[in-house]
This record gives structure tokens, sequence and C-alpha cells, in this order.
């Protein structure tokens, strides 16, 4: 009995599985699948902008400025031991635009925006406004769904790039100002390394994925809360959990598509 | 049974459960235009599901919910949302937009659906919120009104777009008895001088009675009684007689089903 309770519990998790991965899907579909109404779309599209990107901006560009610093002195430490500190800008800028940049951005911004995006429309299910949404012949998706998807969208791409910039910013004041390497090499050998294709664009098309990601889960975990106070708990810690995986495991993937070869 | 002329819903042999729990198990009653019509009963009872499947946002499990003729369940989504253009729902908790003022909750569902320019919306929010006394509130936000200023906020909110039909649930649960009165008066002028059907759910005996046309009384997955405020007053029916009568104990039991008390008292002395 044990053993047929076990495969019973197996299964029920593999159904439950496919009915959430189902259930998304079919939200998703709903918020963005339509005609965009220009008129009355952009200005809620643009407070999401507001409170999803640019109250986010804080955490990202200080976070950036000290990762920047840190690799840039763990760096310096370990070229300067083969006499090529003067590699410190690519090392600072490729780890940066090809793996630090975008993940640890999504990861923020899951702990920032995502909890928040899942707060917010749970307790805005618990008080029943997306309810009195429907009653009122408005689609709780196209009006409060979309315009969070698509600003979580926009920004979390922009905010990499601002996390990377100002990174290579802090690896500049660590290498160049404190630590005296050249700065016309620390620039010239940094522009010669890094690739748009290959580093910029990739960086991008991260980001822009982990943002489909993260704002997606943040969105169905809210938008599917039992809605009370525990259940408003379970779910912003879902979002948090859930998407920081998810990020991981989809940059090893997308990594090894991009870099692998 | 076929639909009724004088009716704007039907409600023909429904049956809903929530996965095993059965909340009813046939029940058919129907509310005529322009008039209050109450549902009674005791708590969790499913008074607010009832709501729910009038307004489309749940499926009954068996029978038809008709709107003026139209099978509710049957509509597509689209359908159903011109549909609810026609209806619309006091929600116990307001659920007034937290992130906009009063005047903007008055307002949102004349911006989205009317078309009509800001000027005259502006007219109407006022004239609406004159109505329910509150158009000197109209720029603070939901936050700052008391829980009797935010339900009469959500009332004028619900006759913005002066729908056919206002459905009411617990209008007066949690209220002080100033608020209380004032609702009452609200659900009772808004409905004679709007021509509105008003279905009102709630488990304030006393108040509903003072301004229902027709009650309905749930207990039991069923309704156990319906008639005019009068006649209700009058029946012998003991179930009812408790409930309107709010005595503590009688066939709906003051104790949840439980083992026999002294068994479980003595049951782990050993």
């Amino acid at each position: 009995m044990g053993l047929i309770n076990q495969i019973a519990k197996l299964g029920r998790g593999a159904i439950d599985l496919v009915v959430g991965l189902g259930s998304a899907g079919m939200m998703l579909w709903g918020a963005i699948a339509h005609r965009p109404r220009v008129r009355k779309g952009t200005p809620l599209l643009i407070k999401q902008l507001y409170v999803i990107g640019v109250q986010s901006m804080v955490i990202i560009l200080v976070s950036g400025l000290f990762i920047g610093m840190v690799l840039a002195l763990q760096g310096y430490n370990i070229l300067v031991g083969f006499g090529t500190e003067e590699s410190l800008g690519p090392m600072v800028a490729l780890s940066l635009l090809r793996e630090l940049g975008p993940v640890i951005t999504a990861l923020l911004f899951a702990g920032r925006a995502g909890s928040a995006l899942t707060a917010e429309l749970g307790l805005m299910k618990s008080t029943e406004q997306l309810s009195s949404l429907e009653m009122m012949a408005i689609d709780p998706l196209r009006q409060i769904i979309a315009p969070r998807f698509w600003a979580g969208v926009i920004s979390l791409p922009l905010l990499a790039l601002m996390f990377t910039a100002i990174g290579i910013y802090g690896g500049h004041i660590v290498g160049v100002e404190w630590k005296g390497i050249d700065s016309g090499a620390f620039w010239s050998i940094l522009q010669s390394s890094v690739e748009w294709r290959q580093d910029i664009v990739n960086c991008i098309i991260k980001s822009a994925l982990f943002a489909v990601v993260v704002t997606w889960i943040a969105l169905y975990r809210g938008y599917n809360v039992v809605p009370n106070p525990e259940g408003i708990s379970r779910a912003t810690t879902q979002t948090v959990v859930q998407s920081s995986l998810a990020v991981l495991a989809l940059d090893f993937l997308l990594t090894a598509m991009m870099f692998g070869s | 049974m076929t639909q009724n002329h004088n009716s704007l819903v039907e409600i023909q042999n429904m049956a809903f459960s929530r996965g095993s729990h059965v909340i009813y198990e046939d029940i058919s009653l129907s509310i005529p235009k322009g008039k209050v019509t109450a549902i009674m009963g005791p708590s969790g009872i499913g008074k607010t599901t009832l709501l729910k499947l009038i307004g489309g946002q749940l499926t009954p499990s068996k029978g038809k919910v008709l709107f003026d003729g139209i099978d509710v369940h049957q509509c597509s989504r689209n359908q159903l949302f011109v549909l609810r253009k026609r209806m619309s729902m006091l929600f116990q908790s307001g659920a007034l937009f937290t992130d906009m003022n009063v005047f903007d909750n008055v307002a949102f569902a004349l911006r989205e659906h009317s078309g009509l320019p800001e000027a005259i919306i502006r007219r109407i929010v006022l004239m609406k919120l004159e109505a329910v006394g509150l158009r000197g509130a109209a720029p603070l936000m939901p936050t700052e009104l008391s829980g009797g200023m935010q339900r009469r906020a959500a009332l004028a909110r619900a006759i913005a777009l002066e729908p056919e039909i206002i459905l009411y649930d617990e209008p007066f649960a949690g209220q002080d008895p100033i608020s209380m009165g004032v609702l009452v008066k609200l659900i009772r002028e808004l409905s004679d001088a709007l021509n509105l059907t008003s279905v009102v759910v709630s488990h304030d005996v006393q108040e509903v009675l003072g301004i229902a046309d027709y009650v309905y009384v749930l207990a039991d997955k069923r309704i156990i009684a319906h008639g005019t405020p009068e006649e209700l007053r009058l029946a012998d029916n003991p179930q009812l007689t408790q409930f309107i009568g709010g005595k503590p104990d009688g066939p709906v039991p003051f104790h949840y089903p439980a083992p026999d008390y002294k068994k479980e008292l003595l049951s782990g002395l050993d």
C-alpha cells in the first residue's frame, strides 16, 4: 500500500504541475493575446514601468556598483600574479555582460518587484477588487495583468544593462583609481574584447527571457492566491523561490546554447 | 419552469458544489423587476455564492440561471461582459480600488464603458456621490473613509452606469446603527427612484424585513421559506421561527456535529 500511495502522490504532483502550467499559460494568453489599447493601456503601462522599473533602480545600481568593485578587486589579485592586470577591464565587463548582469538583476528583481507584484495582486484578490472588475465587465487580465507583465519585460533588460554599466564603472574605480592600472589600457582592451552580438545582444536576450519568467511566475502566483494572510505569505515566498530557481536553471540552458560550442 | 415575464432573474433547479461539499441541492427562485428581493440565511450557507452564480463568476453543476431570459452560463466571455454592463454588485468589503480616490473609483466604469467626455463624467460622478451623501469626500482615498462611508462610495460606483439590477452582498455587516440606517434608506430609495431591481443578501433579519418586498430564506442547501416579510413573520415553520427570532438552539443546532460528549471526555483517561 505504501508504494501505491507513493506512486499516487507522484502522479498527483505531476497532474498538479501540468494543470498549473496550463492555467498559467491561459492566464498569460488571456492577458497579452489581444489588440493593444493605446489610449487606455499607455497610462497603465507607464504607471507600472515606474513602480516595477524605476523604483527597482536604487537596489540594482547600488548592487551593481559593489559587485563590480568586488569582482575587480578579486580579479586584480589573481591577474597581478601573472602580470596581466591590464586584462581586468575585459574580465569585469565580460563576467557582468555574460552572466552576473542578467542573473543577479533577475534575482534582485524577483525579490524586489516580483514579491511586490504577488502581494499586491493577492491583496487585490482578497479585497475582492479583481471580482469587482469582472462584475464591471472589465477583464482583470487586460486591466491588471497585461500592463504589469509588459512593464516587467521592458524594465528588466534595461535594469540589467544599467547594472552592467555601473558594475564596469565599479571595476574602473578599483582597478584604475585604486590599484593604478592604466586607464587607457583598461578601456581599450575592454572595448576590443566585448563583441556586440556575442556579449551585448546575448545579455539583452537573457535578461528579456528572465523577465518573462520572473514576471509570469509573480503574476500567476498573485492571481491564483488563496485569499487569506497565510495564502498571500505562501504565494510571495513561492514567487521568490520559484523564480530564482527558474532563472538559475534557465541561465544554464541559455549559457550552454550561447557559449557552449 | 418557464420564464416569468415580470422577473429579471430566474434560477431554475440549480445545484452547486465546491469539490465534494454540496452548497445547493435544488434551488429555484425568481427575482421580480423593480423590487427589493432579500435572500436570508445563516452564515456560511452560500449566500454570496448565489450572487456570484447570478453574475456568472461561478458555474452551477446543474440547472440554469436566466437573466432577462438569457442563460448566463451559456454566454461566451464577451456576451457575459455585455450582460454584466446591465448588472452591478456591491461587495461586502466595498472592493474600492485602493490606488484611486473616491471620485476616480466612481468614474472608473464610466470612463471604461460610456465613452462620454470627461466634463459629463464629472457631473455624473458628482450626482452619484451626492445621492449617497459623499460629494464632499470625492478627493479622499478609500483608506481615509470609515467602513460605512466606503460602502456608500462603493454604492455610488455601483449605480454609476445605471444598471438594471444591483446585487448587494451583506450590505449591513459590521456597520454601526447610524451607517446601517443610512444604507437601509439608500437601498430602498435608490430602488424606488431608479426603478432598480435589488437583490439583498443578508442575515440582518430586522433590517432586511424592513426594506424587502419579497424574501427567500435559505438553509440546509435549499430554500426553506419564501414570501413577503409579513407572511414570513406569521409563518409557523420552526426553522424559520428560530432564524427570525434569533434563538441560539432549535432545528439549526447550537453544536457542530460531534461524537458523544461524555465518551469523548473520558476517552483519554487511561
